[in-house]
C-alpha cells in the first residue's frame, strides 16, 4: 500500500493521526485525500478548497514528484508511493 | 455590562477578564493562528472563532465551555454551481489585466463576520460576498440566495449567466489577498428577524426586509471620492455600520469617505464627517444601546497614511447624531503613537468601551469613553474586539 506522510500542521487539527501508520490504497493524488477524509473527517477541507483544487499554499508531493495537476489532483500514486502533504513556506 | 472581552489576533483567540478594578488578557485558543473574528452566541453562550489559516483556508471553531476548548465545528462551504462576475486580475500571462467580466467559481476566501437574530438565526459573512445562514444552531450553513443572486452582481449565475454586469468591487482582506467582495457587517433588527441589513466591501449596504429573500440596496445619500460619480448607488466602501439595538432605526456607518448617520433605518444617510477635528477616516463604529444619537469612533488620518492622526491616538464621540464630535484622549498615548484599529475592533457593552489596534495594544473606558486604561501592550495584531 501507498504511505501518507503529513507535516506535523496538520497534526494541531488531527491530533488522532499523529504517530499512526497512514497506509492507503493505490489510484490517484485525490483518491488519496479521499482516503484520508474517511479517516479524519474534515481533512479534505484543509488540503483542498471546496471544488477539490489543492490550496495554494499546500503541496504535495508523490516520491519525489511535485503534484503537477493542481486543479484535479490526478496525479498516479503507485502502491508502494509515499505522498508527503506539506506546506507550502509562506507568511509570519 | 460584561465582564469578558473576545479579543480576534492575527496569532490567537485572547480573553480578557475583569478582576475587581483590573483588566486581565490571557491566550485562549488557536495558538499562532489567525483569527478574524470571536464573538458569543447570545441564546446558546457558544463561542464561535472565525480563522484564516494562511496554508489551510477558512475554518469556523467553537467552544461550548467558554473558551477552554475549541474544536472544529461543520464548516462553511460554497455549494457547488455558485459563481461571480469579476474583471481578471492582472497576472504574468495578462499583466494589464485586459479582458471582460468573467464569472469565477466561488470558494470561501474568508470568514470575516458572525451575527446572530432574535430568533436565534446565525449569520455569517464572507468573501468572496457569500452570506451564509444557520437555523439549526450553527449545525448547517446555506448560503442566502437572494442576496447571492442580486441583480446588482450579476444576477443568477446558479440557472444561467445572469445580467453580465457587477457593480460590486472588492476589497483585498481576503486572506490570500485575492481582490473579492466581502461581507463585514451584518445587522439583525432586534424587534423583528425579517430586517437584516449587510455592508459590503465594495458595494454599499443592503437591507432585506423578508428574512432575506430579498434584498434592496440602502445608499441613498452616501458619497464617495473615488468614482466618476460621487452619488454613484453602488460601489460605497462602508468600513463597519452599526445600529442602536433599543432604537434600530439609528444606523451608523464609517465609511472609506466619511461617517454617515442614518435616523431613518438606512433608507437614507447624512454625512456628519467633521475633518477640523479628525473625524473622517477610520474603520470601526460602536453605538450606545440605548441612545441612538451616541456613537463611538476611532478617527485614523487619512486612507492614505490609517493611522493615528499626528502620533496621538483618541476616541471621537458624538451626542447628538453627529452634529458635533468630541474627542477623548485621556489615558491613551499621544505621542508617538501609530496604532491603526481596525473595523470589529472597536466593542461596547453598557457604557463599556475597548479597542484594540494592528501594533496589539488594547484600551478599556469604564466611562463611555472620558477615560481609557492600556490592557495589553504586546498582543499580535488585534483584528476583533467583542464583549461577551
Amino acid at each position: 500500500m501507498a504511505r501518507v506522510e503529513l507535516t506535523r500542521h496538520l497534526f494541531q487539527f488531527f491530533p488522532a493521526l499523529e504517530g499512526k501508520e497512514l497506509l492507503v490504497d493505490q489510484g490517484t493524488v485525490a483518491d488519496v485525500v479521499a482516503q484520508m477524509e474517511r479517516l479524519a473527517p474534515g481533512f479534505a477541507f484543509y488540503v483542498c478548497d471546496e471544488r477539490g483544487r489543492l490550496r495554494r499554499h499546500v503541496n504535495i508531493f508523490v516520491d519525489d514528484a511535485m503534484l503537477v495537476d493542481r486543479a484535479r489532483l490526478s496525479d498516479i500514486v503507485g502502491p508502494t508511493s509515499r505522498v508527503f502533504i506539506m506546506q507550502a513556506l509562506s507568511g509570519g | 455590562m460584561s465582564d469578558r472581552i473576545l479579543i480576534g489576533t492575527r496569532k490567537g483567540t485572547f480573553v480578557a477578564e475583569r478582576r475587581g478594578t483590573k483588566w486581565l488578557p490571557r491566550l485562549a485558543g488557536h495558538p499562532g493562528m489567525g483569527v478574524n473574528f470571536v464573538v458569543r452566541d447570545p441564546h446558546t453562550d457558544t463561542l464561535w472563532a472565525l480563522l484564516g489559516h494562511g496554508h489551510w483556508g477558512a475554518k469556523l471553531s467553537r467552544s461550548t465551555d467558554a473558551g477552554t476548548t475549541w474544536t472544529d465545528a461543520p464548516q462553511i462551504k460554497y455549494p457547488q454551481g455558485a459563481r461571480y462576475l469579476a474583471l481578471p486580475d492582472p497576472s504574468e500571462d495578462n499583466p494589464e489585466g485586459k479582458g471582460p467580466v468573467t464569472s469565477r467559481d466561488a470558494t470561501l476566501l474568508k470568514l470575516w463576520c458572525m451575527a446572530f437574530g432574535p430568533s436565534g438565526a446565525i449569520y455569517v459573512g464572507t468573501i468572496p460576498g457569500g452570506l451564509f445562514e444557520s437555523h439549526d444552531g450553527g449545525e448547517s450553513f446555506e448560503l442566502n440566495r437572494g442576496l447571492w443572486d442580486h441583480e446588482s452582481r450579476g444576477g443568477n449565475l446558479f440557472d444561467g449567466e445572469g445580467n453580465g454586469m457587477t457593480h460590486w468591487f472588492g476589497t483585498p482582506a481576503s486572506e490570500g489577498g485575492e481582490f473579492a467582495p466581502g461581507i463585514h457587517s451584518i445587522l439583525v433588527d432586534p424587534r423583528d428577524a425579517r430586517r437584516i441589513l449587510v455592508a459590503i466591501s465594495t458595494a454599499g449596504v443592503l437591507e432585506s426586509t423578508d428574512g432575506g429573500k430579498t434584498w434592496r440596496g440602502r445608499n441613498k445619500g452616501l458619497t464617495n471620492d473615488y468614482l466618476p460619480d460621487a452619488h454613484a448607488e453602488w460601489g460605497h466602501d462602508a468600513h463597519a455600520i452599526e445600529l442602536c439595538p433599543s432604537d434600530p432605526d439609528h444606523v451608523w456607518q464609517q465609511n472609506h469617505c466619511g461617517v454617515f448617520y442614518s435616523g431613518d433605518g438606512a433608507a437614507s444617510w447624512k454625512k456628519v464627517s467633521q475633518p477640523d477635528r479628525g473625524v473622517h477616516f477610520g474603520f470601526p463604529v460602536a453605538v450606545d444601546a440605548h441612545d441612538g444619537r451616541t456613537a463611538w469612533l476611532v478617527p485614523g488620518h487619512s486612507d492614505m497614511q490609517r493611522n493615528a492622526i499626528g502620533g496621538g491616538l483618541f476616541v471621537a464621540r458624538t451626542q447628538d447624531a453627529g452634529e458635533t464630535w468630541e474627542p477623548l484622549r485621556n489615558g491613551l498615548p499621544q505621542e508617538n503613537a501609530y496604532d491603526v484599529v481596525y473595523r470589529h475592533a472597536l466593542g461596547y457593552s453598557e457604557g463599556r468601551l475597548a479597542f484594540g489596534s494592528t501594533t496589539g495594544n488594547l484600551y478599556v473606558s469604564e466611562d463611555r469613553g472620558e477615560t481609557w486604561q492600556t490592557v495589553a501592550h504586546n498582543l499580535p495584531p488585534i483584528y476583533s474586539v467583542r464583549f461577551a
